[in-house]
């Protein structure tokens, strides 16, 4: 049976990552075929190099600098917003919370390669989804409180947002459910003969389960225009990648086995999100077929608040682990182009921060949970279907609402 | 009914009545999409889908690997998109590795969502026993459906209301389960498998018009109408309460529910108040069945209007059998005698269960 290299009281041995160098992975055609690039699944796709330079093939065309910048802020704001709601968690103000910490590069770059109306199949930790597309941090709070402007009623547990208009389904906390659903949406919008495409979500975990398998066979045989992502972040609660079959493979190899094209990339490298994502969602538009991509990255928190790492992980692993920051390291090549500074990352989190706390406080205006100010209990008995059956009805009258 | 356009009627099977509910549907609706297991060139093991394919194209009517989880989850997200997919289970029983699909995720969505994403699908699936199927072919599962909120549970039991109900189920917006009893596919079966059975082309109900129509969710149809007691049943089960009623002698009410949950609670509760009898009859395993939550809206909405307990005939708490099958399906004899004895048990008779105390209302 696996184990992890590292536990609490003794560092982990990151050489299980089986990292390759900046650069090195090749960039294929749009129409590559598995059998072509099944080595990618085995590979690493980096294009920043240890001292934030961009290199390799996967480096060109180069990205506007203006949408790094972008990436950068909204990997920032993910990060102080993630802080901030923690403690409010804290202070009882909602039952739960998940941060992303760590892992902000990888829903951040995809949804700038997406395009409006596309959709995206979010696991719990994709909230840079949202805040990446500047969706107001008010009614996302809404949500978290559970007050009465919580869209979604009081209904779902914190950070399970469902947002149609900025593309992001409804979140299930039934892992894996939703990769077969959006090879279903992508289905359907090339039955429609549409050109909007899907964007899948799911952790290394969560891979174990059947939906996983099953989505990757539906996706390769309706040849669907969707992205699979895997974010393999090395833990699912306390059990390691490998638990969930990581050792000795890769997450990607699973997508070259079901005929898929399959990549592994650097998730904590914002430029090679950027690009593997703009490949795949290209590949997805031009009818080339689905794409499975693992992004190696580390959960630097907790899996949730109800969750203490330190019981069986290093207390310092994330300081060790040896793809870094993503924050620190995109900052890094915005530097070496002259478009970021150390006085400007200051202000652009004192802006945030200011931005938050005054959401926050919006938010709080329209009630939390500790305040239980929150929608109407008659609400609970609505949208179980369409038009309340008589049953409900009945029971609605009975909880006297 | 309701919604009928003047169209021809001629005789159908039910499964021509399903397939030309989903040819309709298909030709109305360039949203619906029809898929499942060898439901495509082929037009699927009981041949409901025959046809389909080459007159709506591959991109409507097509096969799905065999994966029940893969084939609602992805009518999920079908749904999701603003489709409206009608996916066949090729046999009820084998319905179970989707079951979070349709549990957690299609009878949820529209709730967790506050309506911002729905699941408007149809999950068609032929169900019940009498074919020889053995355990699993044959199985009744629609206890498990019904206690799942957010769920719509049908089961027609003629090509009149199968075609009708799955128009309706097609067009509704929340997920319905449409069970399929394979036992009537060809013609009205009472339990007397000894016996040839009448093909639909004989039988009032096996005439069907060729174009659109609906029959509502959640409307009863009063099968047989009667004075002395209420059989509140549906699928295969009307057909053996017919026969019972005949060789009984009993003048019995029989109540096809067609929808089971939401149901069509007036009718019911009409009926018994009016016969003040009734027994509850399924295919399916009695314990925690749905003749239980009949059992007890009866008890809720009828109690002082009853002069004799509720009697409930189901099929036995085993599994279902292959060789001892018709020992295991509730036979119009053991439908009879629940009648006999609903009959001939009334307030105050030994072991009747009511206590003759003259206090209870009515």
């Amino acid at each position: 049976m696996p184990e992890p290299s590292g536990r609490p009281g003794h560092a982990t041995d990151f050489s299980y990552l089986r990292l390759a160098p900046a650069g090195e992975a090749r960039k294929p055609a749009l129409d590559a075929t598995v059998a072509d690039t099944a080595d990618l699944a085995y590979s690493l796709v980096r294009v920043l190099d240890d001292k934030g330079h961009a290199v390799g093939p996967w480096a060109e065309p180069a990205i506007d600098t203006e949408l790094l910048r972008n990436g950068l802020k909204a990997m920032i704001k993910t990060r102080i917003y993630d802080a901030r709601m923690l403690i409010a968690q804290r202070q009882k103000k909602m039952s739960f919370y998940m941060q992303s910490l760590g892992e902000e590069a990888i829903g951040a770059a995809q949804i700038m390669a997406l395009r409006k109306g596309d959709m995206c199949f979010p696991s719990y930790r994709q909230q840079n989804l949202l805040i990446a597309q500047d969706v107001p941090l008010v009614d996302m709070m809404c949500q978290l409180f559970s007050n009465d402007q919580d869209r979604l009623k009081g209904r779902q547990l914190p950070v399970m947002y469902s947002m149609r208009e900025h593309g992001f389904f409804s979140i299930s906390g039934n892992l894996a459910t939703q990769f077969v659903q959006a090879v279903g949406w992508a289905m359907a919008s090339a039955i429609k003969g549409d050109t909007k495409i899907a964007s899948a979500w799911i952790g290394d975990g969560a891979t174990a389960a059947a939906d996983f398998q099953t989505a990757l066979t539906f996706a390769h045989v309706y040849q669907a225009p969707v992205i699979l992502n895997v974010i393999n972040n090395q833990w699912a609660i306390s059990s390691f990648q490998a638990i969930a079959g990581g050792e000795a493979t890769t997450f990607a190899a699973r997508g070259t086995g079901t005929g898929i094209v399959s990549l592994r990339v650097d998730g904590n490298d914002f430029l090679a999100a950027y690009a593997v994502s703009k490949w795949a969602a290209e590949r997805a538009r031009g009818n080339y077929g689905p794409t499975l991509i693992e992004w190696v990255s580390y959960r630097a928190g907790p899996h949730s608040t109800s969750d203490d790492p330190s019981k069986y992980r290093p207390a310092n692993d994330w300081s060790r682990f040896p793809l870094g920051d993503p924050i620190e390291r995109l900052a890094q090549h915005l530097k070496h182009l002259g478009a970021w500074s150390a006085e400007e990352h200051t202000q652009v989190q004192k802006d945030i921060e200011a931005e938050v706390v005054a959401a926050q406080k919006q938010a709080e205006a329209h009630g939390t949970l500790a305040n239980g100010q929150a929608s109407s209990v008659a609400t609970m008995f609505e949208d179980v279907y369409k038009d309340m059956p008589w049953h409900l009805r009945r029971q609605r009258q009975q909880a006297g609402v | 009914m309701s919604k009928t356009a003047s169209n021809q009627s001629r005789p159908m099977t039910m499964i021509q009545a399903l397939r030309s509910a989903m040819d309709v549907m298909l030709g109305r609706d360039d949203n619906v999409v029809i898929f499942g297991q060898d439901v495509g060139y082929f037009g699927g093991v009981f041949r409901c889908t025959e046809g389909l394919q080459s007159k709506y194209g591959r991109n409507r009517v097509f096969d799905a690997p065999i994966s029940e989880g893969g084939i609602v989850g992805a009518a999920v997200g079908m749904g999701a998109y603003g489709l409206r997919p009608v996916v066949e289970i090729q046999f009820a029983d084998y319905f179970y590795p989707a079951t979070d699909q349709i549990v957690s995720e299609a009878a949820r969505l529209r709730y967790r969502s506050a309506g911002e994403f729905t699941a408007p699908l149809t999950i068609r699936m032929p169900c019940g026993g009498g074919i020889y199927g053995g355990q699993t072919h044959s199985q009744s599962p629609e206890a498990l459906f019904t206690h799942v909120t957010g769920l719509r549970t049908v089961m027609p039991s003629n090509p009149y209301d199968a075609k009708g109900l799955l128009i309706a189920a097609i067009e509704c917006d929340d997920p319905v389960i449409f069970l399929e009893p394979k036992r009537l596919y060809n013609g009205p079966f009472d339990g007397h498998h000894d016996q040839p059975v009448v093909p639909w082309s004989k039988h009032p109900l096996g005439s069907v018009p060729d174009g659109y129509y609906s029959i509502p969710l959640e409307s009863a149809s009063v099968f047989r109408p009667g004075s002395e007691l209420t059989v509140l049943t549906y699928g295969t089960m009307v057909y053996v309460a017919e026969v019972a009623a005949r060789e009984s002698g009993v003048d019995a009410e029989i109540i096809d529910l067609r929808s089971l949950w939401p149901l069509d609670i007036d009718t019911i509760v009409a009926s018994v108040r009016k016969t003040g009898r009734c027994v509850v009859l399924h295919e399916a395993t009695q314990t925690s069945g749905f003749g239980a939550e009949l059992a007890t809206l009866i008890q809720e909405h009828c109690f002082y209007h009853l002069e004799a307990p509720i009697e409930r005939v189901a099929g036995w708490d085993t599994p279902y059998p292959h060789a001892h099958e018709w020992a295991y399906f509730p036979s119009p004899k053991r439908v009879g005698d629940a009648f006999r004895k609903v009959m001939d048990e009334s307030p105050g008779r030994p072991g009747s269960g009511f206590a003759a105390s003259g206090k209870r209302g009515g």
